[in-house]
């Protein structure tokens, strides 16, 4: 198959599951009826946030490599501004924050869509990394100083740094693969998202031990269980669409839901710390883009240095 | 017509930087004069109030405002007057020619409503609000009637600190209350206190510090 097809076939296959998706949810809705359900709003407002994620991923993958990038730039934008959100942040944090959104981000996306690998897997953790204390602390505001400035390191890390890894998976030159990085973030992104979704899923239906109570009520070893075996096989069986064998894509996936799972968990602590249930209100009643894409984030980065360390050249 | 055009970008400016998002409570927009006040930490205070209205209920709501700052040249007088409709009140006593308080209760008589910021003057010390000053009281005074709604404007003292050109995208929020009401025979310094506290209390929680 061409990679066209191929990605052709994955869209019409993930829209099968989607409609399946949303005729089960309307089924509950209905046999609901008037009484009110939280979980089976959930669902529906999941089904519906999956629906656009789809579409959207869809119309990027149109414009090929120009249309991912500026889609994860704006993926970025937004979990930037979320997350620097809901930190403390003080007046002498102005210029540093303004670099950080108007300098670091669109130059982050642009070095990467200039195939620049020797600058854009450095150029936040150590360009950025001097650079945004300097500008702080000429503004001479000390208080709270090291708290500010470690506070906005991980904004750009993680909102900035880590999601442009999804990307920069474009730029990978693995042999006999050419010209089909789209449907390698495809992998990544159904594979993590799935894993999402199947830990929800195993948790609602067998859930009983949690795992971390404090943290993140919902999550138990059922759904942990559960959901990354399913999610592992998944990522197995959707071997075609990479670079990787069939045992290869299984060990990719482990790593990625697993790197997922975590992703969740700290990202459920900062937002414990913060007193906040959700990171934004983007989507009515679904949280914002830090919620989708916590997994991601952590996922991303570790599953573009594998695929580099051991597929490309 | 242009007027019109010029709000309109306005607010869309205000929506790109801040995603601005309405928390309205139990309080719903309605067409009906009201006093919406508010807390004043930044020069865009108001613009934001004035983003989150439904647009038929924008349109009958004028910002009060200090008359020296909008009267200064004839691009701010534009503005002022004509874009925002303002409410231009004197704040310096001795140079009034008119009542404040009688310009804004006439406003309120016209169908109008009006954003006004209790505090007086932009809030630009640590502390969450300032202590009122008496106008708030002597509004309701004059025109016991009219519903005075408190509306919390998060963040955006964050976007747009005082002096700085480039906003930072934070997200604000804009929270309206229920509406406060002078009682009967209610002294000035306790419905101040009372109108204050409601403010407050729509203030996103405090984060926890150890």
């Amino acid at each position: 198959m061409t990679p066209e097809r191929q990605t052709i076939f994955l869209f019409l296959a993930i829209g099968c599951v989607l409609v399946a998706a949303t005729a089960v949810g309307m089924v509950l809705a209905r046999r609901r009826g008037d009484l009110p359900d939280p979980m089976v709003d959930n669902l529906n407002q999941r089904i519906r946030a999956w629906w656009l994620m789809v579409i959207l991923i869809g119309i990027a993958f149109l414009f090929g490599r120009t249309g991912v990038i500026v889609l994860f730039a704006i993926a970025s934008f937004t979990a930037l501004r979320e997350f620097i959100t809901l930190t403390e942040t003080r007046r002498g944090d102005h210029y540093a924050l303004v670099a950080a959104f108007f300098i670091v981000l669109p130059v982050q996306y642009i070095l990467i869509g200039m195939d620049w690998y020797g600058l854009y897997s450095i150029f936040i953790p150590v360009y950025a990394f001097l650079f945004m204390p300097i500008i702080a602390a000429i503004r001479a505001d000390t208080t709270r100083f090291m708290e500010r400035v470690a506070v906005t390191q991980w904004a750009l890390m993680l909102a900035v740094f880590c999601v442009s890894h999804v990307p920069a998976l474009l730029t990978l030159k693995i042999p006999g693969y050419e010209g089909r990085g789209l449907l390698l973030i495809a992998f990544l992104v159904l594979v993590v998202q799935s894993s999402d979704v199947l830990q929800y899923v195993w948790g609602k239906l067998f859930g009983e031990h949690r795992i971390a109570p404090t943290l993140s009520p919902s999550k138990t070893w059922e759904g942990f269980l559960g959901g990354i075996v399913t999610a592992t096989v998944l990522g197995a069986f959707l071997w075609w669409l990479t670079p990787f064998t069939f045992i290869e894509a299984g060990a990719m996936a482990l790593v990625v839901t697993l790197m997922g799972f975590f992703g969740g968990l700290v990202m459920s602590a900062i937002k414990r710390d913060r007193g906040v249930k959700d990171w934004g209100a983007m989507i009515e009643g679904h949280g914002g883009m830090l919620d989708r894409l916590d997994s991601v984030i952590f996922a991303a980065p570790v599953f573009f240095h594998l695929t580099r360390y051991f597929f490309a050249v | 017509m242009i007027e019109q055009f010029i709000a309109g970008l306005v607010t869309l400016f205000a929506r790109v930087i801040t995603a601005v998002r309405a928390e309205w409570g139990a309080h719903l927009p309605d067409l009906r004069p009201r006093v919406y006040f508010a807390n004043h930490a930044s020069h865009g205070d108001f613009v934001l109030v004035w983003t989150v209205l439904p647009k038929p209920v924008r349109r009958k709501t004028r910002p009060v405002a200090g008359a020296e700052y909008w009267l200064k040249d004839r691009i701010r007088r534009y503005i002022g007057t004509r874009v925002f409709n303002a409410v231009l009140v004197e704040r310096d006593a001795e140079k009034r020619t008119a009542d404040p308080i009688q310009q804004m209760a006439t406003a309120l008589d016209e169908g109008s409503s009006l954003i006004l910021f209790p505090e007086g003057t932009r809030n630009l010390t640590e502390v969450p609000l300032l202590p009122f000053k008496s106008g708030l009281y002597r509004l309701a005074l004059a025109r016991p009637g009219a519903e005075l709604v408190p509306v919390w404007i998060a963040n955006l003292n964050r976007a747009m600190p005082k002096g700085e050109l480039i906003p930072v995208p934070i997200l604000c929020t804009v929270s309206f209350g229920m509406p406060v009401r002078l009682r009967e025979g209610e002294e000035k310094t306790a419905f101040l206190e009372r109108a204050r506290a409601s403010l407050l209390s729509l203030r996103p929680r405090e984060h926890p510090r150890p």
